[in-house]
């Protein structure tokens, strides 16, 4: 890479966060209804009104929504009049936080508002998933997101890096629930405890600047580092034991400068996790890290905002006094493609 | 504030690529479509994909090629691995939004050379299909957007009292140009403004030759700094401003006709720009016109002529290439639409008229260009402002 590391050129914090319930089926409440009281509530949080935010940006899928456009819906919703600076991404929402994060660096803003929200429950999930992989040769085969998922677990029991047992573990800890039986197989070796909820739900989080994050909220959750590492596409090129793209994006947020004290980890599925906790070295000796407090992605996974929300959670943890230094990460794409790693800090 | 954000890193514009676009690529895979036109704008820069330090790519609704976050796919091909990867999607603006969040990692000094990228493969899909989908309890949008859009022509001319043939002149034009424009898709050596006037009526007043056509295409362009400016073989095009703005569908007292949001993006362009009179300061604009009307419509949203007054600078030829204010010198959105790079494509050939290197449509003397981009139901806007000469400051 031709360029050196640099830090940010301006202080951005996270000052608010909000999440909507998550729930296996919204049949009954559109996505501006969904994402609505979330919005409400992240204002409310920092007492700021729509027309006080300088960008607004967010991030969905139209695959999920079933039409085209489909942001356009909960952009009315946003009440943007009079007429707003915005942006969207095709991506999880964590990847919006990204661009209002820049647009903040450049000064042309100083406070943002990031969402993001899926609903899963209108469609076939697994079967959706397939339309993001290679149009021409992996596609047409239709294989859904759960088989690939198993394809790289079996490679990483194969490489002796985990086992079922585990796998078990990890899932039972995240749901809160310790004792918990692995459930049925799925698409072997993963089982339903490996396995993420499908479900529908929205996030939002507001960044501000400088004085003004400080002003609006008592200990704002400051982005330290802020990277995200794309991966080739096709899994034969790819080691899927292992998440290079993940260490990449740490290594130019700086997390591996200094021992965080929560990692929330975007983990659809448990063995995505010891992947990550690998990538991240989280397992060194001596590690007193807390890894997804929240549940991460095996209690709630609602598509384009569970990366988003790991970013909400690791800075809500700052902004109770739970932790110092947080990690967050984010991913896309089949079998961690593609990931994104901030770290937040408290004022010390 | 503890730490004021440092003024902005300038931003030039050092390689232009695009494909020619056609109907249908059928010799070329996505991936190939987008590599060809990342490939020609590194060449122009002159640099390798080893220089390019991330991706910014953008496109239109996913159904339009029916492969959902391509991006994830198209990640080899634009040399993304081991970089960033950034996927904009803002409706028919996404062409000029992708080009502005490019630009922002570079004013942000987070990157210093970045490749940005739009496309659309039309011929893999049915885009007019794919924006009827009826969704339960919504007013349809009809067949495609010219159902849309129609109304609120038809609004402009009841509103300004313009003639009937206003609509054909900028489609004769504009289709004109696009001979002198080697990659535009419509190449028709025989059309003569009679033939505009008679072709079939889609969408009323809408004619077959006043709209746009559905292409294939992919257009790139590489985005630096002000050392890499220094570096680069041909002259850069400096980023003067640029800005999004947005505005809801459908809401009582909506202009259709002349959207505020339009209206505040252009105002925010010219303040970062300096520019007080946009007739007299700007040498060229390239619009999104994918309807002929849109032109005297957008010339007045942007303040080139006062509101009701935008037809009457195509009546009189303002707007041709060898007008006092040439729009769409390329043949524009009327001549080439491969959807979501269509906005790019505004952006790309005004930098290239600021760099002197359009070609056989370059604007003589062209110092300052205007891109634009609008998309959704006139309600997302993009601009940008690039000139020959760096920013001030």
């Amino acid at each position: 890479m031709s360029e050196p590391a640099r830090g940010p050129v301006r202080d951005v914090a996270i000052v608010a966060f909000g999440q909507s319930e998550h729930v296996p089926d919204s049949a009954e409440t559109s996505e501006v209804e969904m994402l609505m009281p979330v919005l409400h509530d992240v204002l409310a949080r920092t007492g700021l009104k729509a027309r006080d935010i300088d960008f607004t940006c967010s991030g969905s899928s139209d695959y999920l929504a079933g039409r085209a456009f489909s942001f356009t819906m909960a952009l009315d919703g946003v009440g943007a009049w009079p007429p707003i600076s915005e942006s969207h991404v095709e991506m999880d929402g964590a990847w919006a936080l990204y661009e209002a994060w820049v647009k903040i660096l450049t000064g042309e803003a100083d406070t943002a508002l990031v969402y993001a929200y899926g609903k899963s429950s209108p469609g076939d999930l697994r079967e959706v998933l397939t339309r993001q992989l290679d149009p021409y040769y992996v596609a047409p085969l239709w294989p859904d997101s759960v088989a690939l998922a198993a394809l790289q677990a079996q490679a990483l029991i194969d490489a002796g890096h985990t086992d079922a047992r585990e796998l078990a573990t990890i899932g039972a800890h995240r749901r809160g629930r310790p004792d918990a039986a692995p459930g049925r197989q799925v698409v072997g070796p993963l089982r339903t405890g490996d396995c993420p909820p499908v479900v529908d739900g929205a996030a939002a989080v507001v960044l501000a600047a400088g004085d003004t994050a400080r002003r609006l909220a008592d200990r704002p959750a400051w982005i330290r580092g802020l990277d995200h590492r794309i991966e080739a596409h096709a899994l034969g090129v790819r080691d899927l034991t292992d998440s290079p793209s993940t260490r990449l994006a740490a290594e130019h947020a700086g997390a591996f400068d200094a021992p965080v004290d929560v990692a929330e980890l975007h983990a659809p599925f448990t063995s995505q996790e010891v992947v990550l906790r690998r990538a991240l070295r989280l397992d060194a000796p001596g590690s007193t890290v807390r890894i997804n407090p929240s549940g991460g992605a095996l209690a709630a996974n609602p598509v384009m905002a569970a990366g988003l929300i790991r970013l909400g959670e690791a800075a809500a943890a700052v902004q109770r006094g739970d932790a110092d230094r947080a990690l967050a990460h984010a991913t896309s794409g089949p079998c961690l493609q593609q990931n994104l790693v901030a770290v937040l800090e408290g004022e010390r | 504030m503890s730490n004021a954000a440092r003024a902005k890193e300038p931003v030039a514009v050092v390689g232009v690529g695009q494909t020619k676009h056609v109907a249908a690529r059928r010799d070329v895979s996505i991936a190939g479509l987008v590599r060809e036109a990342a490939q020609r704008a590194l060449e122009d820069a002159e640099l390798t994909w080893a220089d390019i330090d991330a991706v910014v790519i953008g496109k239109a609704p996913d159904f339009f090629e029916g492969v959902m976050m391509p991006e994830l796919y198209l990640a080899d091909a634009l040399g993304a691995v081991g970089k960033p990867m950034l996927r904009v999607h803002t409706a028919g603006s996404v062409g000029g939004s992708t080009a502005l969040v490019a630009t922002n990692l570079v004013a942000a000094r987070v990157h210093r050379t970045v490749l940005t990228l739009a496309f659309e493969k039309q011929s893999e899909s049915n885009a007019m299909w794919g924006l009827s989908l009826p969704v339960p309890f919504q007013q349809p949008l009809l067949a495609g957007a010219g159902g849309f859009f129609a109304p609120h022509v038809r609004a402009y001319m009841r509103r300004t009292g313009a003639p009937d043939a206003i609509g054909s002149l900028v489609a004769y034009k504009d289709r004109r140009n696009a001979l002198k424009n080697p990659y535009a898709h419509l190449h028709e050596h025989d059309l003569t403004l009679e033939k505009v006037q008679s072709s079939p009526m889609l969408w009323d007043p809408i004619r077959y030759s006043e709209t746009c056509p559905s292409s294939d295409g992919a257009c790139a362009m590489v985005l630096t700094d002000r050392a890499g400016a220094a570096r680069a073989p041909r002259p850069p095009a400096w980023v003067h401003g640029g800005a999004m703005r947005s505005e809801p569908t459908l809401f009582a007292g909506k202009d259709f006709v002349s959207p505020q949001a339009g209206k505040d993006c252009a105002a925010d362009v010219y303040r970062q720009a300096g520019i007080t009179d946009p007739r007299r300061q700007i040498d060229a604009v390239e619009m999104y016109v994918p309807f002929s009307w849109y032109e005297p419509m957008w010339l007045e949203n942007l303040g080139f002529a006062a509101e009701g007054e935008g037809w009457k600078l195509t009546e009189s030829g303002v707007t041709e290439l060898g007008g006092d204010l040439p729009v769409n010198p390329s043949g524009g959105v009327l001549s080439t639409n491969p959807i979501g790079a269509s906005g790019m494509i505004r952006f790309a050939e005004a930098a290239l008229q600021v760099r002197g290197q359009a070609g056989d449509h370059q604007v003589d003397g062209a110092r300052r260009a205007l891109g634009h981009a609008y998309g959704g139901g006139a309600q997302f806007f993009a601009m940008w402002l690039v000139g020959s000469e760096a920013p001030a400051g």
